[in-house]
This record gives structure tokens, C-alpha cells and sequence, in this order.
């Protein structure tokens, strides 16, 4: 019979180093074995835990290839180790146990997390929101979840990013196909002059990456159209309509009420600002407002027309903090009311708006359209903004 | 009298105006003394056979006129009435 000793040296060791580089490279079963209360305190990410008493039951399930590669690790290396040489003994062919346990990983300074799901930097970094009794943990951990997806990296799109971003929006995806230009520099503050030229999305990546490194941002660098509307929008939770057209927003209306997913939608020119929030079969949609599009000469551009600069950032930051409650669910979003916002009087209206019964889209007999008529009215000579 | 609110759109239409005042009994008749007064604003806002355009959202005070009595619905001094065609611009 093997002595403790010459057990102990059967067993592959690994400093916490070691591991941490193994399991970055990946293809690493990372098993935690511990009892519950101390995994839910910290564990390192990853890791799956199966407590000592419980390994011959649940080990299979979670390692079940024998011959993937696998870490084991406890507080200090001693029950790690024991269970290391429990699944050789199985038929475990490559376990290593790692030497000091989850002690000697954080005297190295390696993360850990936590049961709420954050790293001690995130903890630090969001302390600001997890103090709020009507956020909290949780809250922060809902954000940290979501996927937000912004139509269009501009003059809305920038103030919007920012501060998701800054609140810790998991996955933001940037839909523009433009590159940045001196003239949207008075507005769109996520750009900047060094950007001239470069992508809306990339640059938008690139700020949005310094600022807090949790969010990961995808960029679609396109324009929305019926053929690739459906799949872009299926990956996320909550979509920001801040396009700068017609066709788009009637687009984005069709597909996201079809789809189920909220639209926080706002809209600038000179010194105004509109914004709500739509809620597919709970309020009205964006057709619900506006049935149809004005002639192009009732909806001029902010290149044709002007805008204050800061407009983009007033009505952009409602729009984040619409985006935040719905994530959180709380408070009370601008779901059938429309704001109304003028900066010269600094003047807020709000009006009341309403399903509208008969509404091609959202209505009860709403018939069901073709991916290919999305965003299109029934009387094409009328839709003829563009 | 009725305070009707310009948008944006309009405004040069009526002189740079963002409020004009206008009488009327019903909102059809106040957005009436408002192209009376403002001819270019008629084109925007009624189309040939003499409906208020689709496009173009009018409120009074915080309701679409068109869950109300569209036109017809009645005005009282001191209302507000909002015109307000889509904005585009992000």
C-alpha cells in the first residue's frame, strides 16, 4: 500500500500560476472541491463544484471526458489533492491538483468571483449603482447580463453608449455603416477628432472599450434592411432607435414588434427633442404615433436643418435611462407617453399616446407580413420620405 | 382662445412664431383661423379634400385629437393645442 507521502508525489502540483495559464489557453476542466458556502464566498471562474462527499456521484457529470485535462482545487491543496488521486484512481488520465489552493491564487493576485456574479473590481467599479436599494446586486447583475443593441453610432447613439456602457451593459451592439466626420464632432462626444474617418462603430468600440473593459461591443457595420433585421435583432434585449430616417425607424418598428422586443425611440431637429418607449402589445408601437411618414419636406435632416449639439446628449441620456430601467425593471418607463422636450424655453410636455386598434402592425387583426415587407406601407406612393 | 404650438417644421411659415393664438370651437376650427392667418401652413396641414393630413399629429392639451372627435372635438379657452409631424433626426 502507497504511503500518504508517496501518494502525495503521484499527483501532479501546479502553482496557481501554472493554472491560471492553463486555463486561459483553454480546453481545462476546472473543478472546485469545497462545500457550497465557501464556493458561493469565492471560487475562481470557471471552476465547477463538486464537494468532497459528493465526488463519486457527481464527478461524471461534470468531467466527463477522462482524458481532458483537469484542475482540482481547494482552500489550501489538501482536499484537492485527495480528490486528485480519487480520480486517477477512476481513470482520470491528466488531473493536476493545484498547490496552496484558492489561498495562495489570491496572495498572486489572481481574480476570483464572487456568488453575485462580480469580480472585487467590478464590486468597486459599480458601487455607485449596488448602493441603490432599487438596484443593488441584482440590479447591477441585470446590466452586466443585458444585450443592447443601438441603431445608429451618432448624434443619439454616442450619449446613449457612453453611459450604458458606463453602467456596465454587457454586450452593446453598434449598428452604422459610417465613418466619423468633422461636422459630427459638435455632438457625437464618443468620437473624437482623432477619429476622423475611422468607422462610427469601431471608433464608438474603441471609446467605449477605455471606459470599462466589461462591456463587450459588437459592431454591425451595415444598414439595417428587411433581408437582415430579423437576425441582427434576435441576439439582444432592448433596442435604441437612434437612426437617422424614416425607412429605418418604420424597419426597426415592424421587426421588433414582430420580434417582441422593447424600442427606446427618440428623435432631435434644431432645438427639439421627442422620445418614448415602445413595448410591442403592452403600449403603442411606432406606427401607433405615426401612421405615416411626412413628405421630405415636413422631415428635413440635421445636416439640411441644424441642431443643437447638446440636443443629442439631453434626449440620448433619456434614452440610457430608459434602456436602464427596462433592463433593472424599474420605475416607470415612457411606455405611452411621448416627451417632449425644447431646449431654447427648456420645457418638458408630455402627451398621452395610445394603441392604435386598426394599426397594421400591432393591431388585433394585424395580418402577418413577409419578411420582405417590413418597414413597408400598403400604399407605397405614400411612403415617400425616404 | 387657444394657443396653438408650432413645431419646428412650421415655423417659418408663421414668421418664426413657436405659439400663435388662435379662436375656434373645435380644433378644426382654430387650425382654420391658423392658416387664415399663416396661408403657407394650409398645404402642411390639410390635404385637397380639406382632412387633416396623416402625417401630421395634432394634440390637444395631451391627447391625439384622433381618440377624441378628431376636428370636431371641442376647444376651451386656455387649451393648448400641439401640432406635431414626425422627427426623423438622430
Amino acid at each position: 500500500m502507497a504511503t500518504g507521502a508517496q501518494t502525495k508525489q503521484q499527483v501532479e502540483e501546479i502553482e496557481p500560476f501554472e493554472a491560471a495559464a492553463e486555463i486561459e489557453g483553454g480546453n481545462v476542466v476546472l473543478i472546485d472541491t469545497r462545500e457550497p458556502h465557501e464556493y458561493q464566498e469565492a471560487h475562481l471562474e470557471g471552476g465547477k463544484l463538486v464537494p468532497p462527499g459528493l465526488l463519486g456521484d457527481e464527478i461524471g457529470a461534470a468531467a466527463p471526458d477522462k482524458s481532458a485535462r483537469t484542475i482540482l482545487y481547494c482552500r489550501s491543496g489538501n482536499r484537492s489533492h485527495k480528490a486528485a488521486e480519487q480520480l486517477q484512481a477512476l481513470g482520470y488520465e491528466d488531473v493536476a491538483s493545484m498547490a496552496g489552493g484558492i489561498l495562495a491564487w489570491q496572495e498572486q493576485g489572481l481574480p476570483v468571483v464572487a456568488a453575485t456574479g462580480m469580480t472585487p473590481e467590478q464590486r468597486d467599479r459599480y458601487s455607485r449603482h449596488t448602493l441603490l436599494p432599487e438596484v443593488g446586486v441584482d440590479g447591477q447583475l441585470k446590466m452586466l447580463n443585458a444585450k443592447v443593441l443601438l441603431v445608429g453610432a451618432g448624434g443619439l447613439g454616442a450619449p446613449t453608449a457612453l453611459y450604458l456602457a458606463a453602467a456596465g451593459i454587457g454586450t452593446l451592439g453598434l449598428v452604422d455603416d459610417d465613418v466619423v466626420d468633422a461636422s459630427n464632432l459638435q455632438r457625437q462626444v464618443i468620437h473624437n477628432t482623432e477619429r476622423i474617418g475611422v468607422p462610427k462603430t469601431t471608433s464608438a468600440r474603441l471609446t467605449i472599450e477605455a471606459l470599462n473593459p466589461d462591456v463587450d461591443v459588437v459592431e454591425h457595420r451595415l444598414r439595417l434592411d428587411a433581408s437582415n433585421i430579423v437576425e441582427i435583432l434576435s441576439e439582444y434585449d432592448v433596442i435604441v432607435d437612434g437612426a437617422d430616417n424614416f425607412p429605418t425607424r418604420y424597419l426597426l418598428n415592424d421587426a421588433s414588434v414582430r420580434l417582441r422586443k422593447p424600442v427606446v425611440s427618440a428623435s432631435i431637429l434644431s432645438f427639439d427633442g421627442q422620445i418614448s418607449t415602445f413595448v410591442p402589445f403592452e403600449g403603442p408601437c411606432y406606427r401607433c404615433l405615426y401612421p405615416t411618414p411626412p413628405p421630405a419636406e415636413l422631415a428635413p435632416s440635421c445636416s439640411a436643418n441644424g441642431v443643437l449639439g447638446v440636443m443629442a446628449g439631453t434626449m440620448g441620456t433619456l434614452q440610457a435611462n430608459e434602456v436602464l430601467k427596462l433592463v433593472i425593471g424599474i420605475g416607470e418607463p415612457l411606455v405611452g407617453r411621448l416627451l417632449l422636450y425644447e431646449a431654447l424655453g427648456t420645457r418638458f410636455t408630455e402627451l398621452k399616446v395610445r394603441r392604435d386598434p386598426n394599426c397594421p402592425i400591432c393591431g388585433e387583426n394585424a395580418p402577418e407580413i413577409a419578411d420582405e415587407d417590413l418597414g413597408k406601407f400598403p400604399d407605397y406612393d405614400a411612403f415617400c420620405a425616404g | 382662445m387657444a394657443t396653438v404650438r408650432i413645431p419646428p417644421v412650421l415655423r417659418a411659415q408663421t414668421g418664426g412664431q413657436t405659439e400663435v393664438e388662435a379662436g375656434g370651437e373645435n380644433v378644426g376650427a382654430v387650425l382654420r383661423a391658423l392658416t387664415a392667418e399663416h396661408p403657407a401652413t394650409e398645404e402642411q396641414l390639410f390635404g385637397p379634400d380639406g382632412d387633416l393630413n396623416r402625417y401630421v399629429n395634432v394634440y390637444l392639451n395631451d391627447e391625439d385629437v384622433r381618440v377624441l372627435d378628431g376636428l370636431e372635438t371641442v376647444v376651451s379657452d386656455g387649451d393648448t393645442v400641439i401640432i406635431m409631424p414626425a422627427m426623423a433626426g438622430g
